[in-house]
């Protein structure tokens, strides 16, 4: 027997508790806004919010979400009307539309946490979601727009709580390359007097 | 004067201010029809479709080697296995083995020979799929190994085709030629340039993997959901495959969760699988394949290899070009043919070359059959002439983008080496010198020189390159549409085309066309399903040609159904019939109000006029001659350009994109939010098959790379924020007479990525102070780099040494600048 809450309400169901959640969701539950795409947890499209956190359900056991709050994008927001679900319709992000939900999903988690984020946060945080239409300029676009949105909204209360986490706990092993900082002045030096002069 | 039109800077406002300067018309940035589905997860896909109870769930039995003959397949214990309802073989059957698309060599089920890695031996259909996967392990089977290929050009030189080479020949002047003539006209250049570069594949990875579900119904009918770009063929697959006539079979597609020509052919055959189970046990089927099996049982973008010989005058201007490409087509013919004809048709990209000889050869592999993936060949065509393109500049010491502009088509040199006139090319120019101007490309040119002569490791490249794209099906028969539209009694229209959503936003292009035809608002107007009971025997979404074919096909039904409409409404209201109009839903006379739609349609239903109609469409002025390798096989040809800047770590072979900015032609926009999004995401896919996609295959013929862990598609974090920058090129309406004079937008932007390569070579040619142009296969990931920068550093060490010696005899030949000038 699985307990959980999902989407603010409670359920219940009788399942082995190895089931990846992603199925529970899908073939037991029938929420299908949460999409299979790799079953290794390297895509993102499966992309849902486990007591807060954004989780990739294909390889998650149903036993590691009991007694834990689930939301997927069929509960994101009561009229998906999410500012980023308006941002993503605004900025006509989808194409095929198939990783949308899970880009959304990784998306609303990073900004409940980063409320004003940086061009750079932003690339961190959805760095692990693919997709395969490439609107990787559109959803930065609307990840930023939506920012503006739930920043306006969230100043007030931050202020209160003051919380602004960093942004890329949840991306997947992306390396970054930046070539001002990776010149060393030896290996600069080295090179000069191991190549000659151009 | 041109203007452009950027929906990058202020996107939002663009959006705005094309919305509002025509709202019916073919400049409205028009959201997707499905945007609101999309973001809110009630944007069904195959694999979303609820199940009928006792639906069973399909699992392929797929071999472990890559060549061999099955000499038994024991499946008692995968029937025995808990949970299993169904397990069926080639000899399970009905009607035809084979689900070769156009020529036979593709089993459904293998029943003798295994001819790759992963290929389907068996399906098992379980009551749930953990059941039916881990089923398939059971099998038993004793295989005859037999010797596996996986080299093309082995293949090619054991004659190991899957289809026959095919050539194309022609003198400057026009006249045929052969290979000796053109072989003679090569030796009278001043300078000849000659190279070869294999280029990799590229696996579709469509987010949503091959998926159908398959209802049973009457009799002998079926109807099955097939995330397939070519519903049709699927239809007649399954009624091949079941021995049923093709009325019995109705196959529907809503959307896609990504095609890019991955659903062409080889979403056939997991229908036919669930097709199958279907009607064998009556319930209903549903595959939906694991990445894994998803990427060993379907082929990929083909690998080429690329030879070339240009002949250059001393200007740098190509004479005569010699370019053979061989396409590894893998184990059977699929598509190959037309993938390696596009191929042949796109080895000038946009150059004039002279004198040619362009041969194709069709390599067979022990490996999952290489199928259409957007650009169908052209991007691998394009190459090898990009490849030329620097290293002439190199070795003449001129900047490669002068190399490129001197060899565009131009007046005089204006006939391709297929003998097409190419219209329009003066744009290649229009659109090259905007990007220089406005990309500010030789004050780049003069910075990133002086920064790479201060930095030794780390070098920047830039290049500016152009793509010319012919549009059509080179298969003739294939450019032909059809469209049904109903107009219901309360005004509301549905539209249905032969086209299928896969993401490019056909469906919302097709309802802007009805919405324009008819007067109407877009929110009249409903897309609906394809389904091959609506419109008959259609051809492939492909080709980039789904918004030309089927938009004049939509169009041609809605000005029939307007006609009769306007008809009726003159002689019942007593109105000249020139004077009547339909506008933002009213019907007007000379300006002045007579009644809503809504009340015009119902007094039309009332008075007995039709009012559904089916349009069709069929490509005019295409032929090509396959004997002579001459005709004119593309309505219009597509143009953009490229300009891209890259950074490289020329020790740890690491690079970085800096910046892109494309310009790019669609005529005039049917969308323009759509086709901008055609092109950021065609040019970062295009980045993707160029630089960080590299499939690996063992020595046994296994695929490597079979799921993302390994396989690398770019991320949001390879297009640095802000650095893509997208223009479309504004007042050049289409010279052809296409809908609405746009252009085709899906697969030319691809090829843009071509920038992304050239200036990784540029940054690799200043370690040789832009003397020696470095071979750089694709995809050219960071370990390519590394060892192609070491090339170059090695290349440069020899030179100085043999510089040196050569300034104590007083000589300055550099060695190694192959090939060397001859004497006249």
């Amino acid at each position: 027997m699985a307990n959980f809450t999902l989407n603010g309400k409670s359920v219940s169901l009788e399942v082995d508790p190895q089931t990846p959640l992603l199925w529970v969701l899908r073939e037991h539950l029938g929420l299908t806004g949460t999409k299979f795409g790799c079953g290794i947890a390297q895509c993102g499209a499966c992309t849902v919010h486990l007591n807060g956190t954004a989780a990739r359900t294909c390889v998650l056991p149903v036993l590691a979400a009991e007694g834990g709050d689930i939301v997927t994008i069929e509960g994101l927001a009561e009229n998906d009307d999410h500012p980023l679900q308006q941002a993503w319709v605004e900025e006509q992000v989808p194409q095929c539309g198939y990783c949308q939900s899970g880009q959304i999903m990784q998306a609303a988690n990073f900004l409940k946490h980063t409320p004003n984020p940086t061009d750079e946060q932003i690339t961190a945080a959805m760095a692990g979601n693919l997709c395969r239409c490439m609107a990787y300029v559109r959803i930065h676009r609307a990840v930023k727009r939506a920012a503006d949105m739930v920043g306006q909204q969230a100043e007030a209360t931050a202020q209160m709580s003051g919380q602004q986490t960093e942004a890329s706990a949840a991306t997947a092993g992306v390396g970054s390359f930046d070539p001002g900082a990776g010149v060393s002045v030896a290996r600069t030096a080295t090179e000069e007097s191991s190549h000659g002069k151009v | 004067m041109r203007t452009l039109h950027s929906l990058d800077s202020d996107h939002a406002h663009a959006l705005e201010r094309t919305a509002k300067d025509s709202p019916t018309g073919q400049r409205h940035a028009q959201k997707h029809e499905s945007a609101e589905r999309h973001v809110s997860g009630t944007a069904r896909y195959v694999d979303d479709l609820p199940l009928p109870k006792g639906a069973l769930h399909l699992a392929i039995g797929m071999s472990e080697v890559a060549h061999g003959t099955l000499d038994t397949l024991d499946l008692n214990a995968v029937r025995a296995a808990p949970g299993v309802v169904c397990v069926l073989s080639a000899t399970d059957i009905p009607g035809h083995q084979d689900v070769g698309p156009v020529f036979p060599g593709d089993p459904l089920l293998v029943s003798n020979v295994i001819s790759h890695y992963g290929q389907a031996l068996f399906v098992v259909a379980a009551d749930s799929e953990r059941a039916a996967r881990q089923a398939t392990r059971l099998a038993k089977m004793s295989v005859t190994p037999l010797p596996i290929t996986l080299d093309p050009r082995v293949a090619a030189q054991q004659g190991d085709l899957v289809r026959p080479t095919h050539t194309q020949a022609r003198l400057s002047n026009g006249r045929p030629a052969d290979l000796e003539s053109v072989t003679k006209a090569l030796g009278r250049s001043a300078w000849q340039v000659e190279g070869e570069l294999e280029s990799g594949g590229q696996e579709h990875f469509y987010l949503e993997s091959q998926a159908a579900l398959a209802l049973p119904g009457e009799d002998d009918e079926i109807l099955v959901h097939s995330s397939s770009q070519h519903p049709s063929e699927v239809q007649k697959l399954i009624a091949e495959v079941l021995g049923v006539p093709f009325h019995a079979v109705t196959v529907e597609t809503r959307r896609m969760g990504g095609g890019f020509g991955g659903k062409e052919t080889q979403a056939a055959p997991v229908a036919c699988l669930a097709a199958m189970i279907a009607r064998h046990t009556g319930r209903a089927a549903r595959l939906r394949l694991p990445r894994g099996d998803d990427m060993h049982l379907t082929g990929k973008r083909h690998p080429f290899h690329h030879r070339y010989q240009f002949g250059v005058d001393d200007s740098g201007r190509v004479e005569t070009a010699i370019i053979t490409l061989t396409g590894d087509c893998g184990h059977s013919p699929d598509l190959s043919d037309a993938i390696v004809d596009r191929a042949m048709f796109h080895a000038d990209n946009a150059y004039f070359l002279g004198n040619a000889y362009v041969r194709g050869i069709r390599a067979r592999t022990n490996v999952a059959s290489n199928t259409a993936f957007r650009g169908f060949g052209g991007p691998q065509g394009m190459l090898a002439v990009e490849a030329a393109m620097e290293n002439i500049a190199r070795q003449l010491g001129r900047d490669p983008l002068e190399i490129r502009k001197r060899n565009l088509y131009c007046e005089g040199r204006d006939t391709t080496h297929y003998g097409q006139h190419v219209n329009q090319h003066p744009l290649l120019a229009t659109l090259i010198e905007q990007l220089e101007e406005e990309g500010h490309y030789w004050q780049r040119r003069a910075e990133i020189r002086a920064f790479n002569a201060k930095s030794p490791v780390v070098k920047k490249g830039l290049a500016l390159t152009p793509v010319k794209f012919g549009i059509s099906f080179t298969a003739k028969h294939l450019n032909q549409a059809g469209a049904l539209v109903h107009i219901y009694t309360d005004g509301s229209v549905q539209v249905n085309h032969g086209g299928t959503e896969m993401g490019q936003g056909l469906h919302t292009k097709m309802i802007q066309v009805a919405a324009r035809e008819l007067g109407l608002s877009v929110d009249k107007v409903r897309i609906t399903a394809t389904r091959t009971d609506k419109v008959p025997n259609t051809s492939p979404t492909a080709a980039s040609s789904g918004a030309d074919l089927n938009g004049m096909a939509t169009r041609d039904a809605c000005l029939r159904l307007k006609a009769r409409l306007l008809d009726f409404a003159a002689e019942h209201l007593a109105q000249p019939r020139t004077s009547l109009t339909l506008e933002a839903g009213e019907l007007l006379s000379a300006g002045s109000v007579l009644m809503t739609w809504g009340e015009l349609v119902q007094a039309a239903y009332i008075e007995r006029i039709s009012l559904s109609e089916k349009g069709f469409y069929a490509t005019p002025d295409i032929h090509y001659d396959r004997e002579r390798g001459t005709g004119h096989p593309f309505y219009y040809y597509a143009f953009g350009a490229a300009l891209c800047e890259v950074v490289v770590d020329t020790l740890s072979g690491e690079y970085r994109l800096e910046g892109a900015d494309i310009l790019h032609d669609v005529g005039d926009s049917l969308n323009p939010a759509i086709d901008i999004g055609q092109i950021e995401g065609g040019f970062v896919q295009g980045m993707g098959w160029l630089t960080s996609e590299e499939l690996k295959w063992n020595e046994d013929g296994r695929l490597l790379t079979d799921g993302p862990a390994t396989y690398k598609i770019p991320a949001i974090s390879d297009v640095p924020a802000g650095a893509l920058r997208v223009q479309l090129l504004e007042g050049h309406p289409n010279s052809a007479a296409s809908i609405y004079r746009s252009k085709a937008v899906g697969e030319p932007p691809l090829m843009l990525a071509m920038s992304v390569w050239a200036a990784l070579r540029d940054a690799l040619a200043s370690i040789s102070d832009y003397r020696h142009a470095v071979r750089l296969d694709t995809p050219a990931t960071p370990e390519r780099v590394m060892l192609a920068a070491s090339v170059q550093r090695e290349w440069l060490n020899e030179w100085l040494s043999e510089q040196s010696l050569h300034d104590q005899t007083s000589q300055s030949q550099p060695p190694h600048v192959q090939p060397h000038q001859v004497t006249p």
